[in-house]
């Protein structure tokens, strides 16, 4: 199964976004990050790789982030990563809510990391008004 | 002239004064096309920085300016962390093993440091960041020193050229960062990093001339 870290500005904004995939994928082990170690908003490179590792024994690890620093943290920590971890993980270009909730149903149906990337990246193109 | 140990370490507290001085005003320049946090992140960063340093403070110069490195990416939390975070650990590849440093080192160091930077936030010149007071000061460094110039007269080209560069983000249009999401309503403004990295310089430089 594919783990997916969520990683925001906002610890609250992280959390409510895992909580909101969670329910489509029960299973799915997906882990929130967000914020300074002193609680402003922000995002820091150690927080982020320590959340990585926290998704656990997974086949891959999907990133999804908000904006800005964001993108340049996630890829410091994904730099700072073991080799072997770091194989097994991708940044993907989704937006982070719609692409938590279709990568949360992506990996509970037991895609691989390069699907559940591809279409996590795809609910950018998805309508929502119908 | 060349910098040693002790002046290095003079920069790095005197980078740390001039930001706590000036977090007001970075944190402002920052809320009028950001998100008014570029003062107190830098600040976070830098007290982290001091905290680290009393026990690098007697290794080579190289350790010395990986740790702040280190000490910036881990706690600024904003862009700035993983750029000067990046800058400076360039400066600690460069500087490893060394005891003191020469002009030409030193004009390595800023170049490595800036290739860094463009490397890890993909800005080029006139998109309103601190590339645009970043890339002139090295190349005012550069010019000078191969015009034989003396180490401090190189460093006060660089410190004139960054100044120059953050003023001319005033009129930009913001092409990277925060500011982006502005558009048009970000011209009229100083960039927040362009700011910064012209303090920093000058902090580095009045260590030079005292
Ligand atoms: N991609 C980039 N390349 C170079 N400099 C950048 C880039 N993005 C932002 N900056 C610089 O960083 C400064 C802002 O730093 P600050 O610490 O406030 O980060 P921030 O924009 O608040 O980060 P965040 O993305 O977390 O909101 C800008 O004024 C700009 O000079
Ligand atoms: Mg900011």
């Amino acid at each position: 199964m594919v783990g997916i870290v969520i990683i925001s500005h906002s610890l609250k904004a992280a959390e409510g976004i895992k909580e909101i995939a969670q329910q489509m994928g029960r299973e799915v082990p997906i882990v929130a990050v967000g914020g300074t170690t002193d609680g402003d908003l922000g995002t820091e490179p150690l927080a982020i790789k320590e959340a990585i590792e926290r998704v656990g024994e997974v086949d891959g690890v999907l990133l999804l982030v908000d904006l800005g620093s964001a993108v340049m943290n996630t890829q410091m920590a994904v730099e700072m990563l073991e080799d072997e971890l770091q194989r097994r993980v991708v940044l993907c270009n989704a937006p982070i809510l719609e692409g938590a909730v279709v990568a949360a149903v992506e990996s509970a149906m037991g895609h691989t990391l390069d699907q559940v990337r591809r279409a996590a990246e795809g609910a950018a193109q998805m309508e929502k008004l119908l | 002239m060349k910098v040693d140990r002790d002046q290095v370490v003079a920069m790095i507290k005197e980078m740390a004064a001039v930001v706590a001085q000036n977090k007001e005003y970075l944190t402002d320049l920052d809320s009028a096309i950001g998100d008014g946090d570029h003062g107190i992140n830098m600040d976070r960063g830098l007290r982290k920085v001091l905290e680290k340093l009393p026990p690098v403070a007697d290794k080579d110069i190289g350790t010395i300016f990986k740790n702040v490195g280190m000490g910036l990416i881990s706690a600024v939390g904003g862009a700035a962390g993983p750029l000067y975070g990046t800058f400076f650990l360039q400066f600690g590849k460069i500087a490893a093993g060394k005891e003191e440093l020469t002009t030409s080192d030193i004009g390595a160091m800023l170049a490595a440091g800036l290739e860094g930077i463009k490397q890890r936030g993909k800005a080029v010149v006139g998109e309103k960041t601190m590339v645009d007071a970043l890339e002139p000061a090295v190349e005012a460094f550069a010019a000078a020193a191969d015009a034989g110039k003396e180490l401090l007269a190189c460093f006060q080209a660089a410190v004139a050229a960054a100044e120059a560069g953050k003023k001319a983000t005033i009129p930009l249009v913001a092409k990277k960062g925060r500011a982006h999401y502005l558009g048009e309503r970000s011209i009229g403004h100083q960039d927040p990093g362009a700011t910064s990295s012209e303090l920093l310089l000058r902090a580095m430089l009045k260590v030079l001339e005292s």
